[in-house]
């Protein structure tokens, strides 16, 4: 009897090929006679473009070619933007800068050669004549009437202001004993992947075929944006999505790059390549985050929240991508994190701002939400002298699930939910009451010891149809071959998150094969069906789910083919590991799959061949919870901050491979510490991009990262069959405000209530100097 | 990340190397770890036309004692000065500030020759080079000469060496009697680099302070020497209020501080006074 793996922690079968450097990324593809671009890209932040000389370029042997904007940018359409808010302003995106340049980093031309050197060396003779503009960079001024103007026909800076939520708040803050306020702000971030961007393309003029390389989340979706970009028709374009080194929401979109590289390449007759920088990247590559807001929550003298309301400018930045506006509405959809709040109101003023664009960033808005409400729960806490645990239990639901969703107040219905059950067994492992009477002991001895709580929930599975701008559904095709080989085709594009492991997993359980017997296909739009891409928390609860549908498919065709080759009726086969059994008589899986080929042996109404392919549409989103708790030591004399002990408890309903579910909880939980301690996208008051390299922008390193103690608890989505909610995402939400929480307690005794991430030693000292000097 | 067109030479000897830096002048670069000079050139900060690589040649990596001294070959890697049994034993302040510095790729690479002619203001070699007294010992179109670390490093990226001179070696007496040595570091979060680094050495002679050697990095354009510190320290007792009370001179006189956007200039100088005592603790913990 072969042993089940779903469940089993088993190594991820992508990782033999990434650990020896035999992964295949845009930049390993090498293709004869390629031309490599290099472009031209905005020194200031706002300025008018009088001139761009070419000229020098243009003769430096060995290029090709050199576009400026007002070259191209006609003639491919608009960077696409795929959200929708009413009445929102949107700027006309071109490819290239014309007239204006918007952002430090705004692509102004780009120069096509023999090889990069060259082509880099051509871009240093570009020189461009700027006519320097006032820039807004604060998204809360630049909702002032008497700000610059970044986009001269939308006439202001702001994109859209939405009002989103239920219930009565006024009403609700009123009947409030206390209401607490506090400013808070959400720092730009920048996503990093390991892999920056990076594009190859390539046009076949006798087959009018064009194929294009680029590492993306969404090779289909990407695919019918660039063919409209293109006026190129969508069947003749072919998206390749290699081998992707991280995306972390930074390549769920469609960028200017792409359609450029393929307009190029049909231009100029050759393949052209172009491969990001790193400074680049921080310029050019989305940014996460960019909120300033201001919250207020109302609550009674027992801890019961009456009413919360965030009043929030988002930063935009000078255009859309993808899917910019959205990621506000985001925010507000979880507002009422894992509490009864009979009333929520978010009141959102988008602004422009000469900044990158920013768009979805691991968590994309959900993590904003989860952080102002753990914030205010806080703060409730801190104001009536409760212990933060106590407040958060006090407003939780009972669990729940199937039957009795829970309804929140910004109209989702959470999918099912043990609040109670997480949080217990994270103070447990905590030692939760021990920790609060040794932080006693060592505050009395002049150590500070903070410890700080996050109960999170958070939304994923992205999502119905409905809900999101282009399809919520994934697709799945599988095959067995006539070897009995399985072969699994995904909509979803892995790029890390290890799918080719679980999604054979949950093949190998279903047909009693091996996982080694399972090879899973995905990124390529010529072999696999149209799919939606890996985003949102979404591959394994839609996706996975896709794929074990297509095998129920399967094994009910294979049942109906062993039945007629065992001359039994389908009603009397079992299906057990990998063998159809009917009264004493039994056919193997493998003996079935070679008869569906040749199909010698088949019953009368019965297709040959052994192939199923699913589209599944979820009903609902999911909502993976947990508890996270963090405990830091703030060196008094410093302010320098040291965690000493990370508890994380999450809920990502049944889990496939514990091992998987672990890796994406450490990494969410490292992007996490990176907000809170580290990472912040700086602009000067010019808006030059000041953290614009690794040497300043802290991503948090292997020995900058505490231990961390984690375990889980496993409440079924009702969702989907696997009862799978998704895990891609909850630790960048859940453990921020842990971490946050952690240090302001530390210093709750000197009257700290709230710090602003990133939280610097240099910060936490000013607070411990004046105390002193306030003490003295 | 694309740099400029230059031509590459490997060279087997001093000799060869100096006659090419007379020929070409401003136009070379000595390469030797290539950690701090293929990053700037990949970023076109640096643009020379010609490298020099003196990886090859064999005379300039050593460690060795010799009637007193203590000699570093200028293409001697940190892995090597940090796995050193000379330098474990007889001054251990090396190896713990190689132990502190990048990682182990950067060790692998990176030379103290290298890391002293770059100058990087918040290298760390520069302090530990100045605590123990050492000499940086040049060779030029003019011949052989020593220089004191103290003088050596003028600026940000910027020292004494004139046009055609190398980096020989490093030098410096061994240390003697009862000593305590430490280096201590606060890396920026983002760069490894230090934001503050310390490097003490410590005399101890009948339970006082005979002689100490502070160098201090991170904290100004150029490292230095924590005078005041060391001055206070003479003759001290090595109680903690001693120390603590010496410690408080670190950034003396500093009216340079950098701030950058993790560390203002007055945090910096908070820091250097915070982990000089802390380094004189340790030290004084370890002089035996
Ligand atoms: C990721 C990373 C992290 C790092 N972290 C740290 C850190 O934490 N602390 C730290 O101190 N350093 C750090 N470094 C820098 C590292 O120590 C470098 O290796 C060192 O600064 C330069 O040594 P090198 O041998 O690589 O010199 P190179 O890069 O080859 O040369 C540097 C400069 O010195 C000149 N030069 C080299 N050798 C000689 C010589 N013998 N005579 C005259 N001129 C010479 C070169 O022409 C060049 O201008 C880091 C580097 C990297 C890439």
């Amino acid at each position: 009897m072969a042993e089940k793996v779903v469940g089993k922690g088993i190594k991820r079968t992508e990782d033999p090929r990434l650990i020896q450097g035999l992964a295949h990324y845009v930049d390993d593809i090498k293709l004869p006679d390629t031309l490599h671009a290099v472009f031209v890209r905005s020194i200031y932040a706002h300025a008018r473009i009088k001139k761009v000389d070419v000229a020098a370029a243009q003769k430096t042997p060995g290029v090709v070619a050199v576009y400026t904007g007002k070259d191209i940018s006609q003639k491919i359409g608009p960077v696409p933007c795929g959200a929708a808010i009413p009445d929102m302003k949107q700027p006309d995106h071109r490819v290239m800068a014309t007239d204006k340049v918007y952002w430090v980093g705004h692509p102004i031309a780009v120069v096509f050669a023999e090889n990069k050197y060259v082509a880099r060396d051509a871009a240093d003779k570009i020189e461009v004549d700027y006519e320097e503009l006032p820039v807004v960079l604060d998204e809360e001024k630049a909702a002032d009437p008497k700000s610059p103007v970044i986009h001269e026909k939308i006439g202001s800076n702001i994109a859209y202001k939405l009002t989103a939520g239920e219930g009565d708040i006024e009403a609700a803050l009123k009947a409030a004993d206390k209401i607490v306020r506090q400013k808070i702000y959400h720092k730009r971030l920048a996503p990093i992947a390991m892999e920056g961007r990076g594009v190859l393309a390539r046009y076949y003029p006798g087959e009018q075929e064009l194929t294009l390389w680029t590492s993306t989340q969404i090779p289909h979706l990407a695919r019918t944006q660039i063919s409209l970009m293109l006026g190129f028709p969508e069947n003749k374009l072919r998206l390749i999505a290699p081998e992707v080194g991280g995306g972390f929401g930074s390549k769920l979109n469609v960028y200017a790059e792409e359609a450029i590289m393929a307009y190029a390449s049909m231009q100029l007759g050759r393949p052209v390549k172009w491969i990001e920088g790193r400074r680049e990247n921080m310029q050019g590559t989305i940014h996460g985050r960019g909120q300033v807001g201001y919250i207020e929550i109302g609550c009674k003298k027992d801890g019961t929240i009456t009413g919360f309301r965030y009043n929030v400018f988002a930063d935009m930045g000078s255009y859309f991508q993808l899917l910019t506006p959205a990621i506000p509405t985001l925010t507000g959809l979880m507002l009422s994190g894992c509490y009864k709040i009979p009333a929520i109101q978010m009141n959102v003023t988008a602004c422009f701002t000469n900044k990158m664009s920013t768009d979805a960033y691991r968590g994309a808005g959900r993590p904003e939400a989860t952080y102002v409400i753990e914030r205010a729960m806080d703060l409730v806490a801190a104001e009536l002298g409760m212990d933060v645990v106590e407040v958060r239990r006090k407003n939780f639901p009972e669990p729940f699930g199937a039957e009795n969703p829970f309804k929140v107040a910004t109209g989702l219905f959470y999918d099912s939910g043990n609040y109670q059950g997480a949080l217990d067994k994270a103070l447990k492992m905590a030692d939760y009451t021990n920790l609060r009477v040794e932080q006693k002991k060592a505050r009395a001895a002049g150590r500070l010891i903070g410890v700080g709580v996050s109960t999170y929930v958070e939304i994923c599975a992205m999502g119905p149809s409905p809900a999101l701008p282009a399809g919520g559904w994934e697709s799945a095709t599988v095959r067995i071959e006539p070897t009995c080989k399985v072969t699994i085709l995904t909509g979803a594009s892995p790029h890390g998150q290890g799918q080719e492991t679980s999604f054979s997993q949950i093949a190998a359980d279903e047909l009693g094969v091996t996982v080694n017997d399972c090879t899973v296909i995905h990124g390529d739009t010529a072999v696999v069906q149209y799919g939606i891409g890996t985003f949102g928390s979404r591959a394994t609860a839609v996706g996975g789910t896709a794929v074990y549908l297509a095998l129920q498919k399967l094994k009910a065709k294979a049942t109906g083919m062993a039945a007629h080759m065992l001359g039994v009726d389908a009603k009397t086969v079992t299906f057990d590991d990998g063998k159809f059994t009917s009264g004493g008589k039994s056919v193997t899986i493998q003996e079935v799959a070679l008869n569906a080929h040749l199909a010698k042996n088949l019953p009368a109404d019965m297709e040959p061949g052994l192939s199923a392919t699913t589209f599944f549409e979820p009903k609902n989103f999911t909502f993976p919870f947990g508890t996270h708790i963090c405990v830091v030591e703030i060196d008094p004399e410093t302010g320098e901050i040291q965690i000493q002990r990370y508890i994380a408890v999450d809920d990502c309903g049944k889990v496939i491979n514990p091992l998987l579910v672990h890796g994406q909880i450490h990494g969410g939980i490292v992007q996490s510490l990176g907000q809170a301690l580290f990472e912040e996208v700086v602009y000067d008051e010019q808006g030059q991009l000041i953290s614009g390299s690794l040497m300043d922008y802290a991503v948090p390193k292997a020995a900058q990262v505490p231990w961390m103690e984690l375990d889980r608890t496993e409440t079924p989505s009702p969702v989907n069959p696997m009862g799978v909610k998704g895990v891609g995402e909850a630790g960048s939400i859940g453990a921020t405000p842990a971490i946050v929480a952690a240090v302001v307690d530390a210093l709750a005794h000197l009257g700290v209530r709230h710090l602003d991430m990133p939280i610097k030693p240099e910060h936490v000292w000013n607070i411990l100097k004046k105390n002193k000097a306030g003490a003295a | 990340m694309i740099p400029a067109n230059f031509d590459y030479i490997t060279v087997k000897s001093l000799d060869e190397a100096l006659s090419l830096l007379a020929k070409h002048k401003d136009d070379a670069k000595i390469l030797a770890g290539g950690h701090s000079l293929l990053p700037a050139m990949k970023l076109r900060l640096m643009q020379p036309k010609v490298l020099i690589d003196i990886g090859k040649i064999k005379e300039l990596s050593y460690i060795k004692e010799e009637g007193g001294q203590i000699h570093i070959g200028a293409m001697t890697t940190h892995f090597q000065i940090e796995t050193s049994a000379l330098l474990q034993k007889s001054c251990p302040l090396l190896p713990e500030t190689a132990t502190q510095l990048g990682d182990m790729q950067v060790r692998n690479k990176g030379t103290i020759g290298g890391s002293v002619a770059h100058a990087d203001p918040a290298a760390d070699w520069p302090a530990a080079v100045i605590a123990v007294g050492a000499e940086i010992v040049v060779i030029g179109p003019k011949g052989e000469r020593a220089i004191k670390a103290d003088d050596f490093f003028v600026d940000m990226l910027t020292t004494s060496l004139q046009p055609g001179d190398l980096v020989k070696e490093v030098r410096f007496a061994a240390p003697k009697g009862k000593t305590g040595q430490a280096y201590m570091k606060v890396r920026h979060p983002a760069s490894g680099f230090a934001v503050v680094g310390i490097a003490v050495t410590l005399t101890v002679d009948g339970g006082k302070c005979s002689a100490s050697g502070i160098g201090v990095t991170g904290v100004s354009s150029k490292p230095y020497r924590a005078k005041s510190v060391e001055a206070a320290l003479k003759g001290s007792a090595l109680d903690a209020k001693s120390l603590a009370a010496a410690a408080s001179h670190a950034s003396d006189g500093i009216s340079d501080a950098i701030s950058e956007l993790y560390a203002t200039g007055e945090y910096r100088k908070h820091l250097a006074e915070i982990y000089t005592r802390r380094a004189l603790e340790t030290a004084a913990g370890r002089a035996k």
